[in-house]
C-alpha cells in the first residue's frame, strides 16, 4: 500500500510538472511580444508592461531565462501567489470568493447525479431488458450526445424564462434553488454515465457466484441486493463520482458562464471574453491542479475500497 | 411427429446447415444485426444528411448566409428563410446549414489525425511491448490527466490570427494532440491480443521483417474498433469545436459555426428564442448521430456488451 501510494504520488508531481510546463510554455515560448500576447488584442498601459516584465522576469533572456521563469512561475503557484488579473485585483482573492459558490454547485451537481443516475442504475440493472431499462439506456444516451453549450441556454430558456419555474440567472449572492438548474444540468452528464456504470455493475454481480451462494442458503432477495449486490456493484460508481467532482469543479465554465453563477468558471468565462491573460492562465494553473489531486485522490480511494486491486 | 415438432426442426436443421455451408465473419454478423437495428439507420441518415450539407450546402438553401440585413431583425419566416431571421438580420436556417461544413471538417480531420497518432503510438507500444510500452504509457497517462477543454483554452489563447483556415487547422491541431489518448489505449490492446495470433507467427516464419509484420498482418486485424472510437470521437470533437466556437477562442466569423450562432442566440435570448434553438438543434443532432452510428456498431461488433 505505502508502495502504491509513493509511486501514484510520484506519478502526479511528474503530471503536476508536465501540464504547468506545458500551459507556461504555452504562454510564453517563442511569442515575439509575450506581454501583448497576455493581452490579446487589448492595447496594454506602460504600467501594465512595466508589472508584467517584472513579474514574470522578462527582461532575462534565452533557455535559462524560460527556465527561471519557469522555476518562478512554480513557485508562486504553490504559495499561492498568482499575480493580478488585467482588471488590477488579486487573482487569489477572486478565487478565494469564487471557490465556495462553484463548490456548492459542484455538490448540487454530483447529488443529482447520485439521488437519480445511482437509483434508477440499480433499478434498470435489476430488471434488465425490460421497459425502465430500455428507456433510461435511450434517455442517458441522448443525454450523453447533447453539448453544455446546447443543453444549458436551451434549459435557461425553456425552465427559467418560458416556464419561470427557476431564476434563469444567478446573481452576485446565489441562494441553493437559483443553483438548483444550473446544477441539475451540470450534473446531467454525470447522471447519465453514472447510470449506466451501475446498471452495468449490478447486472453483472447479479450473475456471480456469492449472489447464488445467498440465493442457495434461502436469504430474501431484498437482503440479497441491499447488503450482497450494492456492496460490490457501487464500488466502481463511487470511485467514478470521485474523479466527477473534480471534473465538476474545473468543468463548470459553460454553465457558471450561461447562468451567471459568479464562480471560477465564470471568472474563466470572462477572463476569456476580456482577452484578460493573467487571469486566464492562473486560473487554469489551479483548476488543473484541482484535477489533478482529485484523480489521485481517488485513485487511492479506488485500492483502498476494493481489496481486490493489487498496489503493484 | 406433430406439425409443430417438424417445423422446429426444419427450422433448426436449416439454422445449423447454413453456417455449416458458408461460415459467416463477426463482420456479417455485424452487419446482420446492424441492418435490424433502427437506431442504426437513423443516425447513418443523419450523417449523411450532415455529410451531404457539408458538401453542397446550396441543394438545401438558396439563401446566402452572409446576407445580413438590420431592417429584418427577427422577422418571421418568409422568403425561403423557413425559420425566419436572427438579431443581425441573417437567415437562420441558412447560417445552420452553412456551419454544417466547419464542423464537419473540424470533426473529420481532428478524428483522422487523432487515428494517425493513435495507430502510430499503439502499435509501437503494444508490439514492441518492454520499455517502449512502459515510456509510451506514462505519456498516455500524462496526456489523459489534461483536462481537454481547459488545455484548449491556454492552447488557443495563443493564435491571435483571424484568418479562418489558421483558427480551423489551430483547433484540429489542439483537438487532436489532447484527444488521442483513448483511441490509442484502445489499439494497443487490441495489437497486443494480436499479436500472440498464429498468423502472426506464420509471417514470422516467413521471414517477415518487425515493420511488415505490424502494418500488414496485425494492424488490419486490430482496426474494427478504434474505427469505433474515432465515430464516437468524431462526434465528440464536433461538440468541443462549438464549445470552443461559443467562448470565442475556437472559430470566428466569417467562419460560420454553430457554436457562435447559439453564442449570439443566447444574448438575444429573450427577444426571440429561434435563433438559439435552430443551432442549437443541428449541433445536438450531429453529435448525438455520430454518437450513436459509433454505439450501434459497437454493440454490433462485441455481444458481450450486450
Amino acid at each position: 500500500m505505502f508502495r502504491y501510494l509513493v509511486r501514484r504520488l510520484l506519478q502526479m508531481v511528474l503530471a503536476f510538472f508536465g501540464t504547468t510546463l506545458i500551459v507556461y510554455a504555452l504562454m510564453f515560448a517563442g511569442q515575439g511580444d509575450p506581454i501583448q500576447a497576455l493581452a490579446g488584442e487589448r492595447p496594454v498601459s506602460e504600467a501594465q508592461r512595466a508589472y508584467l516584465t517584472e513579474k514574470f522576469h522578462l527582461d532575462q533572456t534565452g533557455v535559462g531565462g524560460f527556465f527561471y521563469r519557469y522555476v518562478d512561475y512554480v513557485g508562486n503557484l504553490l504559495r499561492g501567489d498568482l499575480g493580478d488579473s488585467l482588471t488590477g485585483r488579486k487573482i487569489s482573492d477572486m478565487l478565494a470568493q469564487a471557490w465556495p459558490v462553484t463548490v456548492k454547485l459542484a455538490i448540487i451537481g454530483l447529488l443529482v447525479a447520485i439521488l437519480v443516475g445511482v437509483t434508477a442504475g440499480i433499478i434498470a440493472g435489476l430488471r434488465r431488458g425490460g421497459i425502465f431499462d430500455n428507456a433510461t439506456l435511450a434517455l442517458t444516451l441522448l443525454v450523453l450526445g447533447i453539448p453544455t453549450i446546447v443543453l444549458a441556454p436551451l434549459a435557461q430558456y425553456f425552465l427559467g424564462v418560458k416556464l419561470p419555474l427557476f431564476p434563469p440567472t444567478a446573481g452576485s449572492e446565489p441562494s441553493i434553488y437559483a443553483l438548483l438548474l444550473p446544477g441539475i444540468v451540470l450534473g446531467s452528464l454525470s447522471l447519465a454515465t453514472a447510470l449506466r456504470l451501475t446498471r452495468t455493475s449490478v447486472a453483472e454481480n447479479l450473475r456471480s457466484d456469492y449472489v447464488r451462494t445467498a440465493k442457495a442458503k434461502g436469504l430474501p432477495i431484498r437482503r440479497i441486493v441491499s447488503v450482497h449486490v450494492l456492496r460490490n456493484s457501487l464500488i466502481p460508481v463511487i470511485t467514478f463520482l470521485g474523479v466527477e467532482l473534480g471534473n465538476l469543479m474545473s468543468g463548470a465554465i459553460i454553465t457558471e458562464g450561461v447562468f451567471n453563477i459568479p464562480g471560477v468558471g465564470f471568472n474563466l468565462f470572462r477572463g476569456i471574453k476580456t482577452e484578460d491573460g493573467p487571469l486566464v492562465v492562473g486560473l487554469v494553473s489551479v483548476l488543473v491542479v484541482v484535477y489533478l489531486v482529485s484523480n489521485l485522490v481517488v485513485d487511492v480511494l479506488y485500492a483502498v475500497l476494493d481489496p481486490r486491486i493489487r498496489y503493484e | 411427429m406433430s406439425e409443430l415438432e417438424t417445423v422446429a426442426a426444419a427450422e433448426m436443421s436449416g439454422g445449423k446447415a447454413d453456417p455449416a455451408a458458408r461460415p459467416r465473419s463477426l463482420a456479417g454478423d455485424a452487419w446482420r444485426d446492424l441492418r435490424r437495428n433502427p437506431i442504426f439507420w437513423i443516425s447513418l441518415v443523419l450523417v449523411l444528411a450532415v455529410t451531404a450539407m457539408a458538401a453542397f450546402p446550396g441543394l438545401f438553401t438558396s439563401n446566402d448566409p452572409h446576407d445580413c440585413t438590420l431592417a429584418r431583425q427577427h422577422a418571421g419566416p418568409g422568403g425561403g428563410a423557413p425559420f425566419g431571421y436572427d438579431f443581425q438580420g441573417c437567415d437562420i436556417y441558412a447560417r445552420s446549414v452553412f456551419g454544417a461544413r466547419a464542423s464537419l471538417l473540424v470533426g473529420a480531420f481532428s478524428a483522422l489525425v487523432t487515428g494517425l497518432i493513435a495507430i502510430t503510438v499503439g502499435m509501437l507500444a503494444g508490439y514492441f511491448g518492454r520499455w517502449i510500452d512502459a515510456a509510451l504509457s506514462r505519456v498516455i497517462d500524462v496526456v489523459l490527466g489534461i483536462p481537454l477543454l481547459l488545455a484548449a483554452i491556454v492552447m488557443l489563447k495563443r493564435i491571435s490570427s483571424d484568418s479562418p483556415n489558421v483558427r480551423i487547422i489551430a483547433v484540429i491541431f489542439v483537438l487532436s494532440i489532447l484527444g488521442w489518448t483513448t483511441a490509442a489505449r484502445v489499439i494497443r490492446s487490441s495489437v497486443i491480443s494480436a499479436k500472440q495470433q498464429d498468423y502472426v507467427a506464420a509471417a514470422r516464419m516467413l521471414g517477415a521483417g518487425n515493420g511488415r509484420t505490424m502494418w500488414r498482418h496485425i494492424l488490419p486485424n486490430s482496426l474494427a474498433p478504434v474505427i469505433v472510437v474515432l465515430t464516437i470521437a468524431l462526434g465528440s470533437f464536433i461538440a468541443a469545436e462549438a464549445t470552443l466556437s461559443f467562448l470565442g477562442i475556437g472559430l470566428r466569423a466569417p467562419t460560420i459555426s454553430w457554436g457562435i450562432d447559439i453564442d449570439a442566440g443566447r444574448t438575444h435570448m429573450r427577444e426571440s428564442a429561434i435563433p438559439l434553438v435552430v443551432p442549437s438543434t443541428f449541433l445536438a443532432l450531429t453529435v448525438l448521430a455520430f454518437i450513436m452510428l459509433g454505439d450501434a456498431i459497437r454493440d454490433a461488433f462485441d455481444p458481450k456488451l450486450r
